[in-house]
Order: C-alpha cells, then structure tokens, then sequence
C-alpha cells in the first residue's frame, strides 16, 4: 500500500477549499481568491505528479491503489465510498490538474476586467474540486456525487453573465439537457446496486467492476446478460448527456455562453470528457471480459452483444454529424465547440471499437489542443474587443503573432496534421482501431470523413480569423482616434504564456502513444511498453497512416482552396461553400435545425403537458382546495350560529336568573338588625298565634 | 293571694314592653335594655308556673330563673362590650348606621 492513496482525497479537497475560503472572502478580495485558487491548484498538481509517479513505479494488477472508508449505514449494510489511484486516473488527474492550473492563470488575465472576479475563481475552483473527485471516485455514488457538482458549476459558469439572457438561457439548456442523461445514470446506479450489492468500483475483488462479483451478480446464459447490458446502456446514456453525444449534444455549443476560459476547461478539456472517462472507468461493464468470469462457454466462438456496439455507432454518428455542423457556424467559439462534439465521438468512438486505452490517449490529446484553441480563441475576443463572429475578423496574423502561432499549433494537432502534431497520432489511433472492428467498417469510413471535415473547418477558420484583410465594421475604423484605440492587440503575457504551455504540449504528448513505443497504451493497461519501430510498418499500419495522411491533407488542401486562395472581402460576403451548395450550407448553418426539432416537438409536447398539468391544477385540484375551503367555512358558520343561539343564549338566561336571585338574597341581608329583629317578631307572633289555634283546636 | 293569670298577664306586658323597645329603639344600649325586660318576663314565666305547679317543693323554677339571670348577665356583659367595640369603631351606637353586614 503506496503512501499516495491515502491522502489522494487532498487533490480535490484542496480546491473545494479553495473554492469554500473565496466564497466567504468580500468581494475585493480579488488577489486572494485568485492566488487561493491558483495556489491549491498548483499544489494538487503536485500532489498528481506524484501520484502518477508512483503509479508508474507499478506494474499490472498492482498499480491499482485503492483507499475505502464507510460513510453511512443502512439496514445492516454500511454504505462504502473510497478512491482510487490507478493509471487511469493518475493520467486524468495530471491532464485536469495541468490543464486547470494554465486556465486557472490565463483567466487572470482574461477576467481582469469583470466585476465578479472573485465569484468567478470560486466557481473555478469548485468546479476543479468536483471534477478531481470524479477522477479520483472509487465508488459510483461518490462519482456521482461529483458529477452533479460538477454539472452545477458548469450551469453557474455558463450563466457567470446572467444579465445577459441567452447566457441564462444556455445555462438553464445546459443544465435540462445533461439532466436527461444524469437521470439514465442514477437509474443504472440503483439497477446495479440492487444486482451487486455494491457500488465500489474495486474492493480486493468484492467492487462491482471485478470478476468474482460480476460473475455472481450476472448469470450468463446464452444470449449475454440482458440487465447488465441494460445497467451499462443507461450508463452510457449519462456519459452521452455529459459528452454531449448526438442526440443530447445540443446544450454544448449554446455553452459557449459563458466566459471563455470556461469554455476551455469545462467545455472542451475536462467536464465534457467526463462522459468518455466514465465510460472508461467502467468499462468492464460496458464490454465483460466474459472468458474471465465464466471461462470457456458455448458461445465462445460468437460473443454476446455488449454496449460497444451502441457507443460505437453513437460516436462515429456524433463524429460526422458535429464535424458537419461546425463547416458552416460563424461564430469562433462554436466552431470549436461543434468541433468538440465531433472530437467526443471520436472519444467514445475509440473506447468502443480500441478500448480504454485508444479512447482515453484521444481524450488526453484533445483536452491540451483543444483547451489550446479555446484559450486561442479567447485571446482573439479579447483582442478585437469582444468580437466573435469570423467574417468580421481577418488578417490578425499579424496583430497577434504569438496567439496565431499557437492556435495553428493546436488547429493542426486538431485537424490530425501528420507526424508532428498529438492528434495525428491519437486520432489515427482510433482509425486503426475502427478498421480492425469485427462488427462493421462504416464506422472507419465515418471516421474518415470526419478527420476530412474536421481539417477543412479548421483551415476555414484560421483562413478567416488570421488571414486576409481586416474587416472589421467601416464605421469603428473611421476616426483616426479610435482607430487607435479599436486597432486588434496581442494579449498580455499572463494569457499568451499559458498558450505557449499548451502549444508545447499539444506537440508533445503525441510521442507518448505513437505505434512504434505505445507507452501510454502500456501504462494504462499495466504493462511494460517497448520500443519497437517493426509496429509502424506492421499490420497495415503505415498503410492507414498514409491514407489519413491524404485525407487531412485533402481537408486542408478544400480548405485552402475555397477560404485561402481568395480570402473574403467584407464582412457580409457570402460564404465560399454558401456559392457553390447554398442548399447544403444552408441546412448546415440551422445546424440541422435539431433545436428547432426539439422546439416542435419535445419542448412542444412539453409545454402542451405542462399546460394539462397547470388546467389540472388549476380547476381539478384547485377545485377540490376550493371545495373544502368553501366547506369548511360553512361549517364553521354553523358551528358559530349553534354558538351564538344555543349555548350563549342558554349561558346568559341562566346568568340572569342567578344573578336576580342573587339581587333578593341581597336585599334580604341588609345589615340592618331591627329588620332581623321585626322577622323574629313576626316569626314569634306567628309562632304564638298557631299554637294558641292548635290548642284551641 | 294573686292568681297565676295575673302573673302571666304581668309577665305578658313585660314581654311587650320589651319587645317593643327592642323594636323602636335605634340606641344600641336600649335595645339591650329592651331584651333584659323580655328575658326577665321569661324568669317571671318560671317562677309563676313553679309556684303554682303541681310540686312546689321541687325547687326546679327557681334554679332555672337562676341560672337565667347568671347567662342574662353574662351576656349583658357580652352586649355591652360589644357596644363599646362599636361606639369606638363607628363613633356611633345608633344600629341604623351599623349595617357593614349587608348583602
């Protein structure tokens, strides 16, 4: 037992700290809760290094470190939560701790302006807090846990400018949309708690992700087994809300709302990979190892069907179709964005036909390059003085060299540019992969044309933003004063470093995972990687390099062609692709017009029920609320007449008469002794007067 | 030697006297007065029916009388404290202003 588990729970505590201090700092307490929250990020980045480091001094089964501790009892069962320190999440926790520390700083920068400064690096570290526990969960619950903190804040980010209402209205999307998944997520939870007993991910062989209790837990007759297939489906479908998977991808490009660091991190480079990480991390279920926990069977020629089918064919579908979306937005921040959709499918698509680990290297390559992009992007806005839309940009190249230079780093690690850049190595990766898929080869075709798609918005974009002339409106450049003043300027060195940092690493990590030394690969699977040039040429490899060698440079080369040679004029040129298939493009801008599908029908169908409930409501239920009120009051009309006429006006006859009795005893005794003296007289003449007639008698 | 009616009717208007004393008057003292007469018309009433009864050598009248005139005496003295009690507190003897009893 390492010593790094035991205190893994600081990664995330520390932030959550972090976050808790600056909420209750006043609000100008600017310095502090930004040194707080970069301060406890750089510490957990520490303590993932070594976390990682020591994970790499381990090989195979025992480089899984777990640390459980019961948190409540129910029944006679106590409830178990715990963390989990293997290569997997050691990976994740350096990518999330490395890539939130650089955003972390580049905010200062990009936030230096806003007024809620502090409110923002506390829903910053909050957020880090949360989405390190996700990595770091050895329990689903707690996963879960963390995986609704982590929606919450990026609802609260989304919405940092509410006073704006598309922000609010975004944030509100954001949030119903991943609802739809948490709630297949939370259902396969209690699906798999009440099958294995259990919601440990590992427990020396008692966790639900281990052979012994799956086999106990899932009777395999013929067919696979129908609820673990269920129990992974539902699974899936929470990592599809949180991934932004088609059909639930819709809230993500509207998430753009939000400030662009936040776009960055939570919406490029960690949150939305939560999905492909939780995915991976309970991958046992999504694809058994059936030959493991039930040894050999009748089947074993034709195995069953399990959820990589579904998140296969998810993700390759999602791939295109977001890569489809993105060739015809304006906007430079929903270019990425549907271009992280399209990056996720890739993801899912990997994990699905490769593996953990194909899944995963694509997951980490992409977080740097596209949180590279993102901040890219930030720099732009923040250099034309909040413009985002692309038509109105153009020739920047030469106002902001340091951030052109990067983002074409990380637009040509995106677009898959070959040998030099991480995402040729990680996305050909899931190529390979997909074409060696038993099941189908359309999923290597869709992922084909995605990486052709994907070069060619990439080059449009960079064509429009960085190339050509500046477009900016006539009117701001009119007066030479504020020409001045309006001319686009490259971004402090508080931004422009953190760029460099990404650029360097959106180059670099490509090597950890190339056919030749699949370290990466190695390490997540617990083995010893080995250095062997034969794998490049072996297998058809080189072959497949070769062909999505060609396709990206076909991508880039269409790009060039329609966006480069001929850059747009003005601002409200047609689009090159709008010339020549003004249908197509048309189709694509509506972005396939899903959201104005949803609007005829969920959200219709929605409201219609809504008001159903609210007729119900108001004349059914508020009826009867009615009804029992008006039957109360006359009730209690009765109730008071019997008050008033029976029991009051018996009370009061009664009270008189005592009271005039009460009067003539008064007047009886009235102190006055002759009176008493006259009665006894008259008694005694009485008295006398009788018994002289009694005896006379 | 005087018939027994004469005593009686003797003892009868003494009894009146009283009586009526006891009734007219408002002075507290001559009330008590008034009541000295009526109970001595009773002692008379015992003596006369003693003497003419039919065992005059008993000597149970005159013991009762006796006995009568030591109680009126006491009583006497229990009245007239009173009185005094009430001269002090009231400043009055007159019984028309001592009527602190009335219901």
């Amino acid at each position: 037992m390492g010593t790094m588990v035991n205190i893994l729970g600081l990664i995330p505590g520390l932030p959550l700290l972090a976050a808790g201090v600056s909420a209750l700092a006043p609000r100008r307490c600017r310095r502090l809760s930004a040194g707080l929250a970069i301060g406890a990020m750089a510490l957990a980045f520490l303590l993932s290094l070594a976390a990682f480091a020591e994970t790499l001094q381990r090989h195979g089964e025992q480089a899984r470190q777990v640390f459980n501790f019961p948190w409540f009892q129910f029944g006679d069962a106590w409830l178990q939560l715990g963390w989990v320190l293997d290569p997997l999440a050691a990976v994740m926790l350096v990518m999330v701790t490395f890539v939130g520390l650089v955003i972390f700083i580049y905010s200062v920068g990009y936030m230096a302006q806003d007024a809620n400064f502090t409110r923002f690096f506390t829903f910053l570290s909050l957020f880090a807090g949360a989405m390190l526990g996700v990595v770091i969960a050895n329990s689903l619950l707690l996963l879960f846990i963390c995986w609704e903190l982590v929606g919450l804040t990026s609802y609260l980010l989304i919405g940092f400018w509410f006073h704006k209402p598309s922000a609010a209205a975004a944030a509100k999307k954001a949030f119903v949309t991943t609802r739809v998944g948490d709630i297949a997520l939370l259902l396969g939870m209690v699906w798999l708690y009440a099958k294995t007993g259990t919601l440990l991910f590992y427990d020396h062989g008692q966790g639900c992700l281990e052979a012994p209790v799956l086999a106990k837990a899932f009777p395999i007759d013929e067919f696979g087994d129908l609820p673990l297939l269920g129990i992974a489906l539902l699974i899936f479908v929470g990592a599809m809300g949180k991934s932004g998977q088609v059909p639930l991808h819709v809230w993500l490009p509207d998430a753009m709302e939000g400030p662009t660091p936040v776009s960055a991190l939570i919406h490029a480079a960690t949150m939305v990979a939560a999905g492909v990480f939780l995915v991976a991390r309970v991958f046992a279920l999504m694809k058994p190892n059936w030959a493991a926990f039930v040894g050999p069977h009748a089947w074993v020629s034709l195995p069953p069907p399990d959820a990589t089918l579904v998140i296969t064919w998810v993700g390759a579908i999602t791939a295109v179709f977001a890569a489809l979306i993105a060739v015809a937005q304006t906007d430079i921040k929903r270019i990425l964005a549907y271009s992280t959709v399209s990056q996720l499918g890739y993801m899912m698509l990997g994990l699905g036909v490769g593996g953990v680990a194909v899944g995963m290297f694509h997951l980490i390559t992409h977080a740097f390059f596209k949180a590279l992009l993102f901040l890219g992007a930030g720099s732009v806005i923040h250099g034309v003085h909040e413009e985002q839309d692309i038509r109105r940009m153009g020739g920047l190249r030469r106002f902001m060299p340091v951030t052109f230079a990067t983002y074409a780093i990380g637009m040509l690690a995106l677009a898959g540019f070959p040998l030099l850049f991480s995402g040729f190595w990680s996305k050909d990766e899931i190529l390979h992969a997909a074409h060696s898929w038993p099941v189908s080869r359309w999923p290597f075709y869709l992922g084909l044309f995605g990486a052709l798609l994907t070069a060619f918005y990439m080059t449009r974009q960079v064509c429009c933003v960085f190339f050509g002339n500046q477009r900016a409106p006539v009117a701001e450049a009119e007066t030479v004063q504020a020409d001045k003043a309006q001319a686009p300027h490259e971004s402090p060195k508080v931004m422009t470093v953190p760029l460099l940092l990404l650029a360097a690493g959106a180059i670099l990590l490509g090597f950890v995972g190339t056919p030749a030394w699949p370290w990466f690969q190695s390490f997540l699977e617990g083995e010893s990687p080995a250095l062997d040039w034969g794998r490049l040429v072996a297998g058809g490899t080189l072959g497949l390099m070769v062909v999505s060698s060609l396709v990206v440079f076909t991508g880039l080369g269409l790009g060039w062609w329609l966006y480069g040679r001929r850059p747009r004029r003005s601002a409200t040129d047609a689009d090159a692709l709008e010339r020549l298939m003004p249908e197509v493009f048309g189709v694509l801008r509506g972005k396939f017009f899903v959201d104005e599908l949803y609007e005829a029908t969920v959200i219709r169908w929605h409201a219609a029920w809504a008001q159903c409930c609210d007729l119900l409501d108001r004349w059914v239920w508020g009826g009867l609320v009615l009804g029992a009120q008006f039957g109360t009051l006359g009730l209690s009309w009765l109730s008071k007449l019997c008050d008033d006429w029976v029991v009051n006006l018996g009370f009061d006859r009664s009270c008189d008469g005592i009271q005039r009795s009460a009067r003539f005893t008064c007047a009886l005794q009235d102190g006055q002794v002759h009176n008493y003296l006259r009665a006894l007289a008259l008694a005694f003449a009485v008295l006398v007067l009788l018994l002289t007639w009694a005896c006379a008698g | 030697m005087m018939s027994l009616q004469s005593y009686l009717i003797l003892a009868a208007l003494l009894f009146s006297i009283g009586l009526a004393g006891a009734l007219t008057r408002r002075n507290a003292v001559l009330v008590l007065v008034g009541i000295e007469l009526m109970l001595n018309a009773a002692n008379l009433n015992f003596i006369a029916f003693w003497r003419f009864g039919p065992h005059p050598e008993a000597l149970t009248g005159i013991l009762f009388a006796l006995f009568s005139i030591g109680i009126a005496a006491a009583e006497a003295a229990v009245g007239l404290s009173l009185i005094i009690a009430i001269q002090r507190h009231y400043q009055t003897t007159s019984l028309d202003r001592v009527d602190s009893l009335k219901g």
